[in-house]
């Protein structure tokens, strides 16, 4: 719907991150959303695929197993619309900091490794504002799969990719689609601007450098005068949550 | 025999470059008498001998129901709106139309994605983006555009009640509904015979009689129809 020049003067940052399951995206980006508010900053998060309006037709997509490559890709650009016509927009409007677990990188990546063409998926996506900053977390599919298998008891059918027919067991097929997907990021990362983060490193010192690089962008974003703020919020040590995955 | 065409990039999972079927897309806007000329000429048709299949909007088994949803709660922006609509469109192509065309069937689409483009360029979606995105879709056998002007239109309307979505209503709040269906209509009108023109459609009179209306549907369709063995 809207051109690149429409978003130029939006007031607000948008930080984005991507990766595989597992590759602990959602940990560092939780990391920076605590450290950015205890700074006093005014910060929205949005993550794929969980607009009020489309979720539940999504769900049920997945749970009847009623979508292919083309209606996958469809109504998770519907999702993404609405959340940014009523999330993600009016926040980089306001002049505020908009935090995305996962974005158009994330469909680009799924759809083409679903045989979608990549050209049409990038156009669906053209009426998305661009990110100030995107990272991509960039783990090895047996690390990912040793993470992941931690976590998690099951695989779930369309993560798997087992729509696409790759292979009739659901290990093999996973490894197989998130291989093909990993590829698509590689080639992403090229094509856009977007910073990769070995995601192989420990945990804090991957939330250094993604500090370091949110840090430059923080330059005259709104703060809230911070009063009796937990020292462990100070500090910026926090607990972590569960990784959950999409 | 159909020749698979796509207005641009093809789709995934589609690798006949034949199909035996018909695809036959009627076009038209809210209240002008698509369903009803449909029914009678699916009817018809049957009654000759030859496999009919029909679908429209919002039918789909996956979003049918979301769209409904979402449309009662007024809040729809346009974007969100249509990429509804697409997945609907795409998931009765390849659920109902495909499979049809494929077994060699008359498929009538009541709208096709020229209904959906008009739609949203009103609402102020990029006309480019559009195009872009419904490429996806198979390049009908032969499209008929019902046509009719906005004063007729209104009195049929009249008869069976406005509906806030046919009037603009998400979109053009400071207006009466009268005034929002009257414009809101005129420009989807001035989108769709515009569409008529570019991509050559057979236009027909929609103002007349259904009776009037359906035999010159009839008349139009029938060499595209015979196009295939008779049954």
């Amino acid at each position: 719907m809207s051109t690149v020049n429409e978003f130029m003067d939006l007031p607000g940052r948008l930080i984005v991150v991507e990766g595989i399951d597992g590759s602990g995206k959602s940990t560092q980006l939780d990391l920076l959303h605590k450290w950015l508010r205890s700074e006093g900053y005014v910060t929205v998060f949005t993550e794929w695929n969980s607009s009020p309006i489309v979720r539940d037709t999504t769900k049920r997509g997945k749970r009847k197993q009623l979508l292919t490559p083309m209606s996958f890709s469809l109504i998770h650009a519907a999702d993404f619309a609405s959340r940014t016509h009523e999330q993600i927009l009016p926040a980089l409007q306001a002049g505020v900091i908009v935090l995305a677990d996962r974005y158009i990188y994330t469909a680009f990546a799924r759809d083409a490794a679903r045989g979608v063409n990549r050209k049409w998926v990038r156009d669906l996506y053209s009426f998305a504002p661009p990110p100030d900053l995107a990272l991509y977390f960039h783990v090895s599919l047996e690390e990912s799969i040793r993470r992941i298998g931690a976590a998690r008891a099951e695989i779930k059918f369309y993560e798997a990719g087992m729509d696409l027919g790759l292979s009739e067991d659901v290990s093999e097929s996973f490894r197989l689609f998130q291989g093909r997907i990993l590829e698509e990021y590689d080639t992403l990362c090229d094509e856009y601007d977007i910073t990769r983060v070995d995601a192989h490193q420990s945990l804090v010192s991957q939330q250094v450098l993604v500090r370091d690089l949110v840090e430059p962008l923080l330059e005259d974003m709104p703060r809230r005068e911070i009063t009796n703020v937990p020292t462990h919020m100070q500090t910026g040590y926090v607990s972590l949550a569960a990784g959950g995955g999409l | 025999m159909t020749k698979v065409q796509f207005y641009g990039e093809p789709p995934p999972g589609i690798d006949q470059e034949w199909l035996p079927g018909r695809l036959i897309a009627i076009e038209g806007t809210d209240g002008v008498g698509r369903s009803t000329i449909i029914s009678i000429l699916r009817d018809y048709l049957e009654a000759n001998g030859w496999g009919v299949v029909d679908s429209g909007l919002r039918r789909s088994p996956l979003v049918g129901p979301g769209i409904d949803q979402a449309k009662e709660g007024h809040t729809l922006d346009p974007i969100t709106l249509n990429l509804f609509y697409a997945t609907d469109f795409w998931d009765r192509f390849e659920r109902i139309m495909l499979p049809a065309l494929q077994a060699g069937m008359v498929v009538l689409a009541d709208r096709y994605i020229f209904s959906l483009m008009a739609r949203a360029i009103v609402r102020g979606a990029a006309r480019e983006w559009l195009e872009q995105i419904y490429g996806f879709a198979l390049i009908p056998d032969q499209t008929i555009y019902l046509d009719i002007d906005a004063e007729d239109l209104v009195l049929r309307i009249l008869e069976r009640g406005f509906d806030f979505w046919e009037s603009g209503g998400d979109y053009l709040h400071d207006r009466s509904i009268y005034d929002g269906f009257m414009q809101h209509q005129r420009e989807q009108l001035h989108e769709m015979s515009a569409m008529a023109d570019r991509y050559g459609w057979d236009v027909v009179d929609a103002r007349g009689t259904i009776e009037e209306v359906f035999e010159e549907v009839r008349v139009a369709v029938m060499p595209t129809v015979e196009s295939m063995s008779r049954p």
